[in-house]
């Protein structure tokens, strides 16, 4: 049993990369796609509104095909990790613009005004008076999109992404003690998410404690 | 464009059969594991000691471990401790479990959401435990939880495709097998992906017009 998990953690770097890498991916291209569905241009509005909606309602596992199989198979070649990045770093953006947009709206109305009448550039009035409120508002919501993600990246397994469901599905069909496997499995995923927990509420706090309420 | 077209429509009968299987798949995961959740709800805030704790863990694994994850338990490890399931079977234990744990969750929250006065006076009126929770708080708890609940049964809907780990011929396995047999990738993944987006686009509008509606009320 201890070779097994020894073989199982072997994953978990993968595990921790993808997650990472598909959520900074997401998380940045969630801006430009949030600002686009805000835009006063129709078909800029419609466009993000297109990729949102499509992003949302397809399965990650047939983005992921579609990326690694359909684009990597005669356009460009990818490796596993690059796809498994690219296809949940799109489904990550789509949401991600979706939370943004959630905590645009919560942002007080007199607050764009009070930064227009400041006369503050446009750049001063979103780094300094939105940018900080936005963080804030948004990352509860987008920690717990970034767990959901972690558990989301184990689909990366079927396209060969050495990750942890990779590891346990291997190891299971070596061993045949699928029970214990699966089940240390599931408890390092629930394990890798408490972090994030503890990390998204210290800093919830802390962004919390530098606003009069 | 035509040719796409002629490859879609050879493809398509397949396609829709496995759509069929993840459908099922997904309505008989729903039958069992919202009142299941139901259930957990009742019981996380149970005045046993063991009850409580049971549903904690319960819900806790189910929604902290992957839905893959679970599908793979119960289809490769159960038979190492004796329980041999087929694919369906297994898909519908996962998911049905994965739905109960999530939708305990959304159930409580709607609950809660009920006022503490609604209780009050169905004890006052002489109602026993059971019935206030028959008629007065679960009635009304299930109608505010009702468009979280619907957004799931659609998360559930695209969760089916994750059968594919299991071998179990729903859409996107059936989508992959065509794409390595005719190298054909992206026109087939492209169809697969049209035939969920048909069920998930006007669900998913048709939740936030209803989330609106039901919001309505809550709002006076």
């Amino acid at each position: 049993m201890i070779m097994d998990l020894t073989a199982i953690l072997n994953g978990v770097p993968w595990t921790i990369a993808l997650t990472l890498a598909s959520f900074i991916v997401g998380a940045s291209l969630g801006l430009p796609l949030c600002a686009m569905r805000l835009s006063t241009i129709g078909a800029l509005r419609l466009t993000s509104t297109a990729i949102v909606v499509s992003c949302r309602s397809i399965p990650p596992i047939v983005w992921l095909f579609f990326v690694f199989f359909g684009i990597g198979n005669g356009l460009i070649a990818m490796s596993p990790f690059t796809a498994a990045v690219v296809g949940l770093g799109v489904v990550t953006a789509a949401n991600m613009s979706e939370i943004y947009r959630g905590a645009l709206t919560a942002i007080h109305p007199g607050q764009f005004e009070a930064a227009k009448v400041l006369n503050l550039t446009r750049s001063q009035q979103f780094r300094d008076v939105v940018l900080p409120q936005l963080t804030r508002i948004a990352l509860p919501s987008g920690a717990t999109y970034l767990i959901g993600l972690l558990k989301d990246s184990a689909v990366a397994s079927t396209i060969g992404v050495t990750d942890l469901a990779y590891q346990s599905y291997h190891i299971s069909q070596q061993t045949f003690r699928g029970l214990s496997v699966y089940a240390a499995a599931a408890l390092l995923y629930i394990l890798l998410s408490l972090p994030i927990a503890w990390l998204s509420r210290w800093a919830d706090v802390q962004l919390r404690s530098r606003v009069s309420r | 464009m035509m040719e796409l077209l002629t490859l879609w429509k050879g493809w398509f009968p397949e396609l829709i059969d496995g759509y069929g299987l993840s459908l099922e798949v997904t309505a008989l995961s729903l039958g069992i594991g919202v009142p299941l959740g139901l259930v957990l709800a009742l019981a996380v805030p149970a005045k046993s000691k063991a009850i409580r704790i049971s549903a904690l863990t319960f819900v806790e694994i189910g929604r902290g471990a992957p839905v893959l994850i679970l599908l793979q338990f119960v289809y490769f490890g159960l038979p190492t401790a004796g329980l041999t399931l087929t694919s369906f079977a297994s898909a519908v234990v996962a998911l049905a479990c994965c739905t109960g744990a999530y939708t305990s969750e959304i159930i409580r929250a709607g609950f809660e959401a009920v006022p503490y006065g609604q209780k009050e006076a169905a004890l006052v009126i002489g109602l026993n435990g059971l019935d206030a929770l028959r008629f007065v708080i679960v009635p009304q708890g299930l109608r505010v939880a009702l468009p979280a609940l619907l957004g799931f049964s659609i998360m559930m809907l695209q969760a089916t495709s994750l059968c594919f780990t299991i071998a179990l011929p729903e859409l996107v396995s059936r989508a992959s097998n065509i794409g390595s047999t005719t190298f054909e990738y992206m026109p087939v993944l492209i169809l697969a992906g049209l035939m969920f987006a048909v069920i998930c686009i006007p669900a998913t509008l048709l939740v936030s017009v209803l989330e609106r509606r039901l919001g309505r009320h809550a709002v006076r």
